[in-house]
């Protein structure tokens, strides 16, 4: 499109306006409930072990996720938040991904960070906050983040990772400009995933995000986790549009929606989406249909805006079962060997629980660490003035009173 | 050593910090093959490219998100917003995110690599939305650091320590200043370390307390004093977040007396800051209350800008009033 206004220059001369719901978009299904693949679709180039790994991974999730809801009913932990029914989009899109993209989350992606190795006790110290957490028991329950597996550290402000992602995005790209003739040198090696819900797309930072990774081209899968509800307000209260999916043609940008409770569906689009991404360093939007069966968090409580008859007519299609008939028609799965599997985990998690909210919480030293590199003079008083008053009244402060010099 | 003015000593630093590091980043809206439009970035997207240097879409959110995604990346990046008056759309980005990257993560990320310029204050006929000093914003704000040169000499060294520093800076710059003030400026690579305040001239009666462009006013109003017999000592604050406190202090403490002044509106001006801890720094050797000479608590005027602004005629007065106290 070259001309001044960047749009295409298709002339008529009877008014006519372009509906809304103008775009038809269809919705890629892979997997049949029964597990058998649907008539036409192409199986993806999933191997048995990515299999199993994506398999135990959604069944580990709803394991941590059932322990940790009651854990929160018991007052042990303070809040947390269940990926219920999202397995499968999670999953099986960071299982298509590269261990060394980076994914940028919202918050309910624990899936993804636990196909990629984070251990039960690393999940367990972050919810604890105790003093073996990375991030030093500052952020609420579920806020985690690595380094080691590409995983962003989460912030509660929703949408601010969209731009975010496109900023880190284009530093995968521009690192493969050459220095000296200022041009791309070869195709891109990493990416950046972007996960985020459809009502974090109503903030300002996603239309930023998507608008700049079009213009600029960032090598980003922004995966919108379109899941019917942003805690109460359901999706038709959120925007009137065709979904997520039909702003990405408004920006330009090669889009798919993907039913979300299919593993092979979205496996496959984001397989497809990454490959899209390394050769033309363009962003993708992928948008993954699959509903909230569980509250928003434990804060939450969904009898008060939708009714038991509308959460089982949407989750008759569970996601896990889904991937498990298919493993099964596969011959890829001993079942009961799995569910033996999944008994010891579901222990595992109890005994990791009871270990880590044993643990001692940080030292009061990290009450002013990493808010600057090294810690500014004004900052330094502050703390030796606190110090010296818990040092005066130790039996208020036990929490840091007793590891003080 | 060539004499040059403002812009011309930004440009040098951001060549110099292009040319440090191959991942380094320049962009915001215009900052491309126009240059800026105040043309600080000028000639660089030509030097060193438009994966490099480039113009963003119109919306500082993203830009600052953008930005932290960069930096977070590792590329040293360095982002412009137009103007300070249109940073707020970006505000979440910077004390949510920019200012907490490394403090939520526990160091396992940060932005160190960020820094962020804008041009700021009045003195342009700009009105209320091209004249803003928002820096006492951000000053509320741990994990940001905050930085305002007074001329070219400054602006070139101060940015290259912001640049280098390894946590998220906003860089302010005197937009007034940006032609108007001219100096010699090295054409090699210096820094000027941040935090440091600079004592511009000795004095012994009076401290006089600013930052950026409101500089040029206090050394005039100190001229003024000095003819009428009063010494001034006029210290340039240079950065407002980590503030040199010790440095104040030393001087209050031999003067008795200190005058802060800015452009901003007076209540919770940085100011502010600045009088609260001082008093407490000080309190003994204090012969007269610390005085504030800043912008009154309106928006920021067009046509009765000068009476607005504190300029050399309000500060000489309020030094006056100090000294007779």
């Amino acid at each position: 499109m070259s001309n001044p206004n960047n749009v295409s220059q298709n002339i008529r001369h009877d008014l006519e306006f372009i509906d809304g719901h103008a775009l038809n978009i269809p919705t890629l299904k892979v997997l049949h409930a029964d597990g058998e693949i649907y008539p036409g679709a192409a199986e993806p180039d999933m191997d048995q072990d990515t299999a199993l790994h994506l398999y135990r991974t959604m069944r580990f999730i709803r394991a941590l996720d059932e322990r940790m809801q009651a854990a929160q009913r018991q007052g042990r932990v303070s809040f947390y938040m269940q990926c219920l029914g999202e397995e499968a989009s999670i999953t099986a899109s960071a299982a298509a991904l590269d261990k060394n993209d980076m994914i940028m989350a919202q918050y309910r992606e624990q899936a993804a960070l636990r196909y990629r190795g984070f251990t039960l006790e690393q999940f367990m110290n972050q919810m604890f906050s105790n003093e073996l957490d990375p991030a030093k028991g500052r952020q609420m329950p579920i806020h985690y983040g690595s380094k080691e597996l590409n995983y962003m550290t989460i912030s509660s402000p929703l949408a601010t990772q969209i731009p975010q992602a496109t900023g880190y995005a284009y530093g995968q790209k521009v690192k493969h400009v050459d220095k000296d003739t200022n041009t791309l040198s070869s195709q891109i090696d990493n990416i950046t995933m972007c996960y985020f819900g459809e009502g974090a797309a109503s903030e300002g930072d996603f239309h930023a995000g998507l608008n700049m990774a079009a213009v600029l081209k960032a090598p980003v899968i922004f995966f919108a986790r379109n899941n019917g509800y942003a805690i109460s307000t359901p999706a038709d209260e959120q925007f009137a549009g065709d979904g997520i999916a039909s702003r990405g043609v408004g920006y330009g940008i090669k889009t798919i929606r993907v039913d979300g409770t299919d593993a092979l569906a979205v496996y496959a689009a984001t397989k497809k989406a990454r490959e899209v991404c390394t050769m033309t360093g363009e962003p993708i939007l992928i948008e993954s249909i699959a509903y909230r069966v569980g509250a928003h968090s434990t804060s939450d409580d969904p009898s008060g805006y939708r009714s038991k008859q509308e959460e089982a007519d949407n989750s008759e299609t569970c996601p896990v079962k889904r991937f498990e008939a298919w493993l099964i028609k596969k011959q890829w799965l001993d079942l009961d060997a799995e569910n033996k599997l999944n008994e010891q985990v579901r222990e595992e998690i109890l005994d990791a629980l009871k270990v880590a909210e044993k643990v001692a919480k940080p030292e009061l030293i990290d009450l002013i660490t990493d808010v600057y590199d090294t810690p500014i003079p004004s900052l330094i008083k502050q703390f030796e003035q606190l110090e010296t008053h818990i040092k005066k009244h130790p039996q208020a402060y036990p929490t840091t009173s007793g590891r003080l010099k | 050593m060539a004499k040059v003015n403002m812009l011309k000593a930004i440009n040098s630093a951001l060549e110099i910090s292009m040319n440090e590091n191959p991942m380094a980043c320049i962009f915001g809206e215009d900052v491309g093959v126009f240059g800026g439009v105040f043309r600080a970035t000028s000639g660089l997207q030509e030097q060193f490219g438009k994966h490099r240097v480039f113009n963003t879409p119109l919306t500082e959110q993203g830009i600052l998100g953008f930005a932290n995604g960069l930096a977070a990346f590792g590329a040293p990046t360095i982002a412009e917003i137009q103007f300070a008056d249109y940073i707020f759309p970006a505000f979440d980005q910077i004390v949510n995110e920019s200012a907490k990257f490394r403090y939520r993560s526990g160091n396992e990320f940060d932005v160190g690599n960020l820094t962020i310029r804008t041009p700021y204050g009045g003195g342009i006929a700009g009105g209320l939305y091209h004249s803003q000093s928002p820096e006492a914003y951000f000053a509320h704000t741990p994990g940001l650091k905050i930085v305002v040169p007074r001329n070219p000499y400054e602006a070139k060294g101060l940015l290259r320590a912001a640049i280098k520093d390894q946590n998220p800076v906003l860089f302010f710059e005197p937009k007034r200043l940006y032609r108007a003030s001219i100096g010699e400026v090295p054409e090699d690579d210096y820094i000027i370390p941040l935090g440091k305040a600079q004592v511009v001239k000795e004095g012994s009666d009076v401290t006089l307390l600013a930052w950026g462009a409101q500089m040029e006013i206090i050394e005039n109003a100190a001229k003024q004093a000095e003819e009428a017999g009063i010494s001034c000592e006029v210290i340039d604050l240079r950065s407002i977040i980590p503030w040199d406190v010790e440095t104040i202090a030393k001087s209050v403490t031999k003067t008795g007396r200190l005058i802060v002044s800015h452009e901003a509106p007076i209540t919770n001006g940085f100011g502010s800051e600045v009088a609260a801890t001082i008093g407490e720094e000080c309190f003994l050797h204090l012969e007269s209350p610390i005085m504030r000479v800043c912008g009154l608590d309106t928006p920021y005027p067009l046509a009765l800008e000068k009476e607005y602004v504190p300029d050399a005629l309000k500060v000489l007065a309020a030094i006056k009033q100090s000294v007779s106290f």
